[in-house]
């Protein structure tokens, strides 16, 4: 049993536990709430419960999903979709290259990797990213599987729920719902604002958007992606990160 | 069972064709990050400017869905959400940055002001 690692959950088991502890409170809260406006949107949206499950079951990650449903309700093209989703979510690959070697172990096969990494996300990521690295190797991969599938599994429950909400809540109720989506990973990115270039992207981003979705909303994704990142690319090189905020 | 009929009509299935696309193309990324990870430097430039392109987007797509809302949230009007943007905001940073005072306070806003008119 190594004993120089901060943290020890004991066991395989206790890993799995810790994790799904660790998720069950305010991580599945916020999410949970944030998914039943999801689904509120899936229904909203003239969609059926299956779409609203099968996405939230296969492509489990807030801002994709909501890009889909809504590029879906103005009509854009399967290659639109498929264009804005996957600059949407070609963070998850940065983000899976940086977790991996904190939840690889020796013995767990690589189709596991190519599973659990479905369960990768911005809350799920973030709380791995965290814990990992502190606990014994063995105790990695379960900790985040623990952590996730239980987060994800009130996801799939909120989902369901939030989609007969429509019908039942008033109407402000689940716009208030619908608005916590925005709102929630709003106030993620300003939580986490001091990286080199981030405050660059995320404010022209936030500006380009909006602006660009007047001109044409097919491609407005995708011109505020490339055009405002390469800009905050460009600044957060040229002037050297000498201070830390 | 004339259930499973209906799952074939067209306006079950364009959905699913984009639900599915959209899924391919985020597995994808995550299968792609397992496939490379250990082989990219993440302090490379390419890196970075990924990095910045992601952020890019994720703030254009969400001050649209605030600002130009599909959906719901159309039918108010951009003072009532502006405000309860500002109100999350605010209390956002008053209290030291927590998370859910800040989410709830933004909805709560929205909910009042969705049933009272604009502050």
């Amino acid at each position: 049993m190594p004993s120089n690692y901060p943290d020890n959950f004991g066991s395989i088991k206790g890993a799995y536990k810790q994790g799904c502890k660790d998720a069950l409170a305010i991580p599945a809260l916020i999410l949970g709430f944030t998914y039943m406006g999801f689904g509120a949107l899936v229904s909203e949206t003239g969609l059926e419960i299956w779409h609203a499950l099968i996405s939230t079951g296969i492509n489990w990650a807030v801002p994709g999903q909501i890009a889909t449903m809504e590029l879906y309700a103005i009509d854009a093209s399967l290659f639109a979709i498929a264009a804005a989703v996957a600059l949407i979510n070609c963070r998850l690959m940065p983000m899976t290259i940086v977790l991996m070697p904190h939840i690889r172990n020796k013995t767990s096969p690589r189709i596991a990797y190519y599973f659990l990494s479905n369960f990768i996300a911005v809350t799920g990521w973030a709380a791995a990213m965290k814990q990992c690295p502190r606990l014994p190797e063995e105790q990695r991969l379960p900790y985040f599987a623990g952590f996730t599938i239980p987060l994800w599994s009130v996801c799939m429950l909120s989902t369901w729920i939030g989609f007969y909400l429509p019908d039942v809540l008033p109407a402000e109720v689940t716009m208030g719902l619908v608005f916590l989506n925005p709102v929630y990973f709003m106030l993620v990115f300003l939580a986490d604002f001091s990286q080199p270039g981030r405050p660059i992207a995320l404010v022209l981003g936030a500006i380009l958007g909006p602006l660009t979705f007047l001109v044409t909303p097919d491609w407005s994704l995708l011109i505020t992606g490339l055009f405002a990142g390469t800009i905050a690319f460009i600044f957060s090189e040229y002037f050297p990160r000498n201070k830390k905020i | 069972m004339s259930e499973l009929h209906d799952f074939f009509t067209p306006e079950f299935m364009a959905p699913m064709a984009a639900l599915g696309v959209a899924a391919a193309v985020t597995y994808f990324w995550r299968g792609l990050g397992v496939a490379v990870s250990g082989k990219i430097d993440k302090d490379s430039a390419l890196f970075r400017w990924v990095t910045c392109v992601a952020y890019a987007l994720l703030a254009g797509l969400i001050a649209r869905m605030i600002l130009l809302p599909i959906g719901p949230l159309a039918e108010l009007g951009m003072g009532q959400r502006a405000g309860a943007t500002i109100i999350s905001l605010a209390v956002f940073f008053l209290t030291r940055k927590n998370l859910l005072a800040g989410v709830a306070s933004g909805a709560a806003a929205l909910i009042l002001m969705a049933k009272l008119g604009p502050l």
